[in-house]
């Protein structure tokens, strides 16, 4: 039974590190609008024609 | 279109075809594009301009939906007031503008706009294409439920005003999106409140871990070391659940303590500090129960139902956003040279002088110098007649020019004026509203007196078998006692309601709605829009026909709003477009060889003038004619006497046509008023509700309404009201009455009204600004969403009550348990669940289906929604006084 002075430590230390992967999803804003994802998810397939850099304008 | 055609290189065939000479171009009926020559076929079959539009329209038909057309071509007429392409938006460009809502990134600039007409996945496609559409911008990425845009773009390769261009190009007229103050707060709390609930979630997972174990332990015993190992971690992690996202309510029953009101957290709060206490008591004996995993799963519960209520619920910030959005933000300033320039509304000072075209909102409250138009105030006042615009006379910021370009001097802008201080008037209603105890809360103040008595019964009880029995037993009440399902009840229940009553189009924005319509109290309705359609309609005519024909012709002429709805409404019967508007052309088709000639068209304020077919007609106001006529001073026949005087009782605009010197017909005009307003005003007092009517039209319109529907003497019927007016109608109801006071409404003029009511309903078709300060938004047209919404709020009360009860009745088990000193943890680990359990199911029972399951309810009820057309913006208007008199 021994085996609980490591077992208990790892499933808080798993719990621990979900939930700080949750925290930080939250803060980074990833739950902030749930309605326009999964309209966006419709058509993202044919946005990848024009990736983001190629669009990017030259500095200056 | 055929592959061929592209592959040989040649331009497509659609390409060519608009320069060739045709007399009369066919339109793809799909697309509505020209359809090349090629394409074309000789039956009168519809024609397409390729391929894929037959092939798409012949789905449309086969799967019976011809309705998609009518659909996508009734929206945009409704919507498109302003002609979007004819804004220049060169106020974005100017530095105060940018300086607002704008920052800087990097090389980049990012901007929010606020856009409208944003619906469905298509659109968030379309807009999210901006970057093709306009080359500079870089992300444009939209927040669909908001209709909000974040805009990021280079300055250097295009200006904000070409991005809006843009947006309106598309159809999605821009403004800036104000209010991101609110907004950032507003996200910032919801991200609070998820991020306590996985904290809580967490926890309340991993003290089952060694809650589990020590349950085991029970039965089979256990090593001394590593149950004060799995005590310890129960400790840590409970402390942690209770101390963070355990806080909220602890300052919930803080609050209410110091303001001596009821509420639930208090006995939540009571409960978790004994247990959180006893259970740090006991693990530093390391004798004595613990309650840790209980209190977990309890803090977790109860955060995960408010967070379910909450998402449901709108911030409140949102009605002073959509009535900025009234006003326009921008205005046409005239420069000394005469040459006009946009300005932002900041901009503007008192004494400048801004023209303002026909379509466009007013900008600043000012007065005419020059131009006559008509004005539609209905956004202030409520009247649903245009008012004439002369030179000289007041305007105010917010309402329409409707049919010609004026000169307006600017006397007072922004919070000054009309619209502005509407404005501060609902902010300051909205705050003064108090907010109501909710049932639950009521019921905590006696929950918690009941348990501190039956815990020190239980003290004094066992005193005397053992004083440290004595105190177990009451810790174990005081923890058992506290109420979880209680708590979970009202907020799961309410999240269930308002999820059923928005699948009917019953927006409600927060749950104490559902708990103050559950009595039936007094119920304000404006007429404008609510009991009516809110435009204007040829509702009596009396006259021949071909005066009707050539009354129809010669007001296709007319821009006056009076005009149109009799040009509307008399050209219904001929075919309207081609034989109203000699102007097309020769006459094409057989229907149109009697198309009257119209010439010398004469507009004035009150009427209109000109030679149709050869006779000179007259059409307007009796003082019109009266002042054309009074050399040969026709009399009016008889029976068009009467009609005029049967007008005059309705309170309909009437309106003489003249020809040659007599007058031979009367039109009267009005407001209609909708098929299900009787129905539904007898529905609602067969159920208890007290009426009344709002009105800010004419007394004798609001009388004449009134009584067409069906209001009795003793309901107050008020017209010429004011904002201000209903305001303080709705205040003194609330001191005078008690039951709540329900104001429904549509109009921006109904907005302070709506926020200061017990429950403001705004209904469809009404404006945002309304919409954003109402409680409730019906987003089906006509009254038969009130009566739901009033039987909804019965059942959920009814649901509520029968989930206080059970939740009770568990509680009372566990205490008698508890008092009797049987009470374990492990016990009390089940029960928990168990009574949340029945509360879950016990919750999502509330149900709203209109007809079926009323009857089983109240036989009253069972009738109401029976009577009505299910959908009332569809079914025919059969009210015969609305028909055109032949």
């Amino acid at each position: 039974m021994s085996v609980i002075f490591i077992a208990l430590p790892v499933a808080i230390g798993l719990a621990l590190s979900a939930l700080l992967v949750f925290i930080w999803a939250t803060r980074a804003g990833q739950f902030d609008d749930l309605d326009t994802p999964p309209l966006r998810m419709l058509h993202d397939a044919t946005a990848r024609d024009a990736a983001p850099h190629d669009r990017t304008p030259p500095a200056g | 279109m055929p592959a061929s055609t592209l592959t040989a290189g040649s331009p497509p065939p659609r390409a060519s075809t608009p320069s060739a000479p045709h007399s009369a171009a066919i339109h793809c009926a799909h697309c509505g594009l020209t359809v090349p020559p090629g394409q074309r076929t000789a039956d009168d079959q519809p024609q397409f301009c390729c391929a894929g539009c037959r092939a798409i329209h012949h789905v449309i038909h086969d799967c019976g939906l011809e309705a998609y057309y009518h659909l996508r071509d009734a929206q945009p007429g409704e919507a498109a007031r302003i002609d979007p392409h004819d804004r220049s938006y060169a106020e974005f460009d100017n530095p105060a503008f940018s300086q607002r809502y704008c920052r800087a990134e990097g090389p980049l600039l990012r901007c929010e706009l606020a856009l409208s007409g944003v619906h469905c996945a298509a659109c968030v496609w379309l807009i999210e294409r901006l970057p093709r559409v306009v080359p500079g911008v870089i992300e444009a990425r939209l927040e669909w439920a908001r209709g909000i845009v974040s805009l990021s773009w280079d300055p250097q390769r295009v200006p904000l005003s070409r991005i809006a261009r843009g947006l309106a190009s598309l159809g999605y007229e821009p403004r800036p999106a104000r209010g991101g103050a609110d907004r950032e707060a507003h996200r910032d709390m919801e991200r609070r409140q998820l991020v306590r609930i996985a904290v809580a979630g967490a926890c309340a997972g991993n003290a089952m871990l060694p809650a589990v174990a020590m349950y085991g332990g029970l039965f089979s015993g256990m090593d001394p070391v590593h149950e004060s190992l799995l005590r310890w971690a129960s400790m840590a992690i409970g402390v942690v659940a209770l101390a963070w996202p355990g806080a909220t309510f602890f300052r919930g029953a803080w609050a209410a303590l110091r303001t001596r009101t009821g509420h639930l957290d208090v006995p939540i709060a009571l409960a978790l500090l004994i247990g959180g206490t006893a259970g740090v008591v006991n693990t530093l004996r390391g004798i004595g129960e613990i309650y840790f995993d209980s209190l977990t799963v309890l803090v977790f519960l109860l955060l995960v139902g408010r967070f379910l209520q909450t998402r449901r619920q709108r911030s409140a910030s949102e009605t002073l956003e959509a009535l900025f959005a009234l006003t326009p933000h921008s205005a046409r300033r005239l420069r000394a040279d005469g040459a006009t320039e946009d300005v932002p509304l900041d901009g503007l000072l008192p004494g400048d002088l801004v023209e303002v075209r026909a379509g466009e909102t007013i900008p600043a409250d000012g007065r005419i110098v020059s131009g006559e138009s008509a004005i539609d105030a209905s956004i202030l006042t409520g009247e649903s007649r245009p008012v004439p615009a002369i030179a000289g006379q007041g305007v105010h910021a917010g309402t329409l020019n409707l049919h010609a370009a004026v000169r307006i001097e600017v006397l007072c802008t922004g919070e000054e004026t009309r619209v502005g201080r509407l404005t501060q008037l609902v902010a300051r209603a909205a705050q003064r509203r108090a907010p109501i105890v909710l049932l639950a809360d009521r019921i905590a103040g006696w929950f918690v007196a009941a348990v501190i008595v039956l815990a020190a019964a239980t003290l004094l009880g066992w005193w005397s078998v053992s004083p440290v029995r004595a105190a177990d037993h009451a810790v174990a009440l005081l923890i058992i006692a506290c109420p979880c399902a209680l708590g979970l009840a009202t907020p799961l229940t309410v999240a269930v309601a308002i999820g059923r009553a928005a699948r009917r189009g019953i927006l409600i924005k927060g749950g104490d709605v559902l708990e103050r319509l559950s009595r039936p109290g007094r119920m304000l309705l404006d007429k404008t829009g609510t009991l009516t359609h809110g435009r204007f309609e040829l509702l009596h005519w009396t006259g021949p026909d071909d005066s009707r024909r050539r009354a129809a012709a010669l007001e296709a002429h007319s821009a006056h709003p009076v005009g149109r709805a009799l040009a509307e409404a008399l050209a219904e019967n001929d075919d309207p477009l081609e034989c109203a508007n000699p102007g097309a052309g020769p006459p094409q088709s057989r229907t149109c060889a009697a198309a009257p000639d119209v010439t010398c068209v004469e507009q004035h304020a009150d009427g209109i003038r000109g030679r149709v077919d050869g006779r000179e007609v007259l059409i307007g106001a009796p003082r019109f004619i009266r002042r054309w006529l009074s050399e040969s001073e026709a009399p009016l026949p008889d029976a068009l006497h009467r009609s005029a005087a049967a007008c005059a009782e309705r309170a309909l605009t009437t309106v003489w046509i003249a020809e040659d010197g007599c007058v031979v017909a009367v039109a009267g005009l009005g407001d209609r008023i909708r098929a299900d307003a009787a129905p539904a005003v007898r529905a609602l007092r067969d159920r208890g509700w007290r009426l009344g009517l709002l009105s800010g039209d004419h007394p004798s319109v609001a009388t004449a309404t009134a009584a067409q529907i069906g209001f009795r003497a003793d309901e107050p019927v008020i017209g010429s009201a004011s904002p201000e007016d209903k305001l303080h109608e709705i205040e003194r109801l609330m001191a005078a009455e008690r039951g709540p006071i329900v104001m429904v409404g549509d109009g921006v003029n109904d907005a302070a009204a709506l926020a200061a009511a017990h429950v403001g309903v705004a209904v469809r078709g009404g404006a945002e600004a309304s919409l954003a300060a109402a409680d409730v938004y019906l987003n089906r047209a006509g009254l038969e969403p009130i009566l739901e919404m009033s039987e909804l709020s019965v059942r959920t009360m009814r649901s509520i009550r029968r989930c206080l009860v059970a939740s009770l009745a568990y509680n009372l088990f566990g205490v008698s348990l508890a008092a009797a000193g049987w009470l374990n943890p492990l016990i009390a680990a089940i029960m928990m669940p168990i009574s949340s359990l029945t509360v879950l199911a016990l919750a999502s029972r509330v149900n709203l289906h209109p007809v079926a399951d009323s009857s089983a309810v109240s036989p009253q009820a069972s009738e109401a929604p029976a009577m009505l057309p299910v959908h009332a913006g569809r079914a025919p208007e059969p009210s015969p006084e609305a028909l055109p008199c032949p």
